[in-house]
């Protein structure tokens, strides 16, 4: 089924490549006058088609601030749905600008042709099954099937967690995450195995929500983080700062609604530095000093990004935990912009 | 003479040489190019990844695997999947297409009508639809593991699988092996020299009987007279599941269904323009002999079909071939799946689709040579 694609891959890298060295991505996207955007095939509160058939997201509303500070237009982004074992290549090649959010590896990112920006969600794989089986932690699975999918690092990490701790479990593995979900509610497995974030998503659409719970246990750290075609120094940098930007902006207190107002009044040099009101932080990423306000205003701060679609306001509902600010006990830290 | 055949020959030569000449060096520019951009790029080439522990599960191995084996182990257990299972379908298939192509042309109307939609339906649909409904039917009709449905003895069904005992060989068992060999040979024997003797008096030895009863009763007795070397690992329900015995996953099962009954529509085609395509003659001949339908059609039609049959049933067979690497759809672990999971884990694409389109092709080749064997032999050998 995705044979086809995977070929098509494989030649274009080829083709790419057969052309000589490529130009810079900024370039390349200033020219063609949008972004090209690698998200998730569908998975609610990271990337998804909404009921109008727009992408919706935190992937999505990353690529949307991107495209704002470097295109002032924060719509002019393409969306290119890719598998999980395709989002890697499609990057390395240069079929895609920046990819959606993944669990940055050592391997990823010596290895396979791509550098890894800013951690934008710390996540980490569980496991979720039917209240009925009774069981309320993961080592107690010992024997039983899960259901995963494909490509991915829980496929991995799920055989790794089974040798550590000496129990035996049958994977079974699918394609897509719809068709391993369908298999585990159709009880075929115990257990479905993937990030919590995305258990959370899944079971929010199922039928009966209240009848799956997830398992306590977190068994591996995803730092899940945006990524680029390695080698393309001023690519990196610019959506690393754009993305430290939208951070530091949550815990500066600039909003979407207030960042205009914000720069003519706040007397704080940071604040000033940032959204442009003195200092020339934007031409050091060859861009104008605009760049971050236009961001903000597009998709408003890291907070009201994860407000939208993973908190409160969304359907998923997870708590912020390890994503929430560093000055509020958790993981998310901007580094300075001076 | 010589001389100006070679000048007329000159200018398409050139030509030919050129063009070969410009494919290769774009061959190895590419070439060339590729392994530069991917080292520039620090991306990691070669097939070096082989050799790593992959860690990666694998639920249905034919052969021992656990997940501290290499990658290329993995990728190999990949590749008997493959092998397994395409070799199992287009035998069942075969079958099954056989028996749909005669009932198409058959003169009982509600058998033909019914083959007819059967083969309608199945070729119309994708076979990813089919592999979908087989599946997910098969998953709804199955019970969970504590409900197992037991047909009889140490046999388990439920939705893991169905679940048999797992044959232990204990010494002696090679005798009752040895017994059942000798039997069989002892019942070619006799049936050759009893086709003999009809084709000489007429009259023949009941020689199927004579060889059932030495099939079966020769390493019968030899198991009990050697202290029945044969033990079971039977299948106990321990925890979420059964352990032990040998099992046949509902992946494999749906996987296998779905192919045979897809292929064996296509191969019905060809059986029924086989038939069609035999001489009205060569029946009316047949039936002033006095044979009945039955051995008509197994005598005298069925062996002349083959020469129409073979040649696109080849093909059918290849497809049925590249059709089973859908199998990652609904779970079964064959080349591509196990191939892809590698992909996520080391991007090593060209490569990874470098050694599925080896393989694919060195299997396609085996069969279409066996194929072409097969059909050289059945052709009409005209003098």
């Amino acid at each position: 089924m995705k044979l086809i694609g995977k070929l098509f891959l494989a030649l274009a890298l080829t083709a790419m490549v057969a052309t000589g060295a490529l130009a810079g991505t900024l370039e390349k996207v200033q020219k063609s006058g949008e972004l090209v955007l690698g998200v998730s095939e569908g998975v609610a509160g990271f990337s998804a088609p909404d009921s109008n058939g727009r992408w919706a997201g935190f992937d999505a509303d990353m690529g949307r601030a991107v495209a704002a500070a470097v295109l002032k237009n924060p719509e002019a982004v393409k969306f290119v749905p890719l598998a999980s074992k395709q989002k890697i290549v499609a990057v390395s090649s240069g079929q895609v600008d920046l990819s959606r959010g993944t669990t940055w590896t050592m391997k990823r990112d010596c290895k396979q042709g791509v550098d890894f920006t800013v951690v934008l969600f710390y996540d980490g794989q569980g496991l979720m099954v039917k209240k009925s089986l009774g069981v309320d932690k993961a080592t107690d699975l010992n024997g039983a099937s899960v259901a995963v999918v494909s490509g991915t690092t829980s496929e991995l990490n799920v055989a790794d967690f089974a040798r550590a701790n000496n129990i035996k479990l049958e994977t079974v593995v699918f394609e897509s995450k719809k068709e391993a979900f369908n298999a585990y509610v159709a009880g075929r497995a115990d257990a479905f195995t993937t990030d919590v974030s995305q258990l959370a998503s899944l079971r929010a659409g199922a039928a009966d929500p209240d009848e799956h719970i997830i398992l306590p246990e977190v068994f591996s750290k995803e730092p899940l983080s945006p990524f680029v075609r390695h080698g393309d120094q001023q690519w990196k940098d610019l959506v690393t700062w754009i993305l430290f930007g939208l951070i530091e902006a949550e815990e500066k207190g600039i909003t979407q609604a207030n960042v205009l107002e914000v720069k003519a009044k706040s007397t704080d040099p940071v604040v000033q530095r940032m959204l442009g009101a003195s200092g020339d932080v934007g031409s050091f990423l060859g861009l104008d000093n605009d760049w971050l306000v236009r961001a903000i205003q597009a998709v408003g701060n890291y907070g009201e990004m994860y407000d939208r679609n993973f908190g409160p306001k969304s359907a998923l509902k997870i708590p912020r935990g390890h994503n929430n600010l560093w000055t509020k006990g958790g993981l998310i830290y901007a580094m300075p912009i001076r | 003479m010589n001389t100006s055949k070679l000048k007329e020959q000159l200018p398409a030569l050139l030509t030919q040489t050129l063009v070969v000449g410009a494919i290769l060096y774009v061959a190895l520019q590419l070439f060339h190019n590729t392994q530069a951009n991917l080292e520039a790029r620090n991306i990691a080439s070669g097939f070096r990844f082989l050799t790593v522990e992959g860690g990666l599960p694998i639920n249905d191995s034919l052969l021992p695997y656990s997940p501290a084996d290499t990658y290329g182990r993995a990728f190999f257990i990949g590749i008997l999947n493959t092998l397994f299972v395409s070799a199992l379908s287009i035998m069942l298939a075969t079958v099954l297409g056989v028996l749909v192509g005669v009932a198409r042309v058959s003169s009982n109307w509600l058998v033909a009508k019914l083959a007819a939609v059967y083969v309608e339906v199945l070729r119309n649909i994708p076979l990813l639809l089919t592999l979908f409904f087989c599946y997910s039917t098969l998953l709804a009709f199955l019970p969970a593991p504590r409900l197992s449905v037991v047909p009889f003895g140490d046999i388990f069904i439920n939705n893991r699988g169905v679940f048999v005992p797992r044959p232990l060989f204990q010494d002696g068992f090679g005798w009752v092996l040895l017994t059942l060999g000798a039997a069989l040979a002892a019942s070619v024997f006799l049936v050759r020299k009893s086709k003999r003797m009809r084709d000489e008096t007429g009259r023949g030895l009941p020689s199927g009987w004579i060889s059932l009863g030495l099939i079966l009763g020769l390493p019968l007795a030899a198991y009990y007279i050697l202290g029945r070397p044969l033990e079971f690992d039977v299948p106990v329900l321990k925890g979420f599941n059964f352990k032990g015995g040998m099992v046949l996953r509902p992946e494999f099962t749906a996987l296998l269904i779905g192919l045979v009954l897809y292929t064996a529509a296509f191969i019905g085609e060809n059986v029924r323009s086989g038939i069609q395509s035999v001489d009205k003659g060569q029946l009316d001949a047949a039936k002033a002999l006095g044979l009945r339908p039955g051995p008509i059609m197994r005598k005298v039609i069925l062996p002349q079909t083959l020469r129409v049959c073979i040649p696109a049933t080849t093909n059918d067979y290849t497809s049925l071939v590249k059709n089973s690497s859908l199998a990652v759809a609904i779970g079964y672990p064959d080349m591509v799946s196990i191939g892809g999971t590698i992909i996520g884990q080391n991007d090593q694409a060209i490569e990874v689709i470098g050694m599925w389109m080896a393989v694919y092709l060195t299997i396609n080749l085996v069969v279409s040579l066996v194929m072409n064997w097969f059909n050289a032999k059945v052709q009409l050998v005209e003098r």
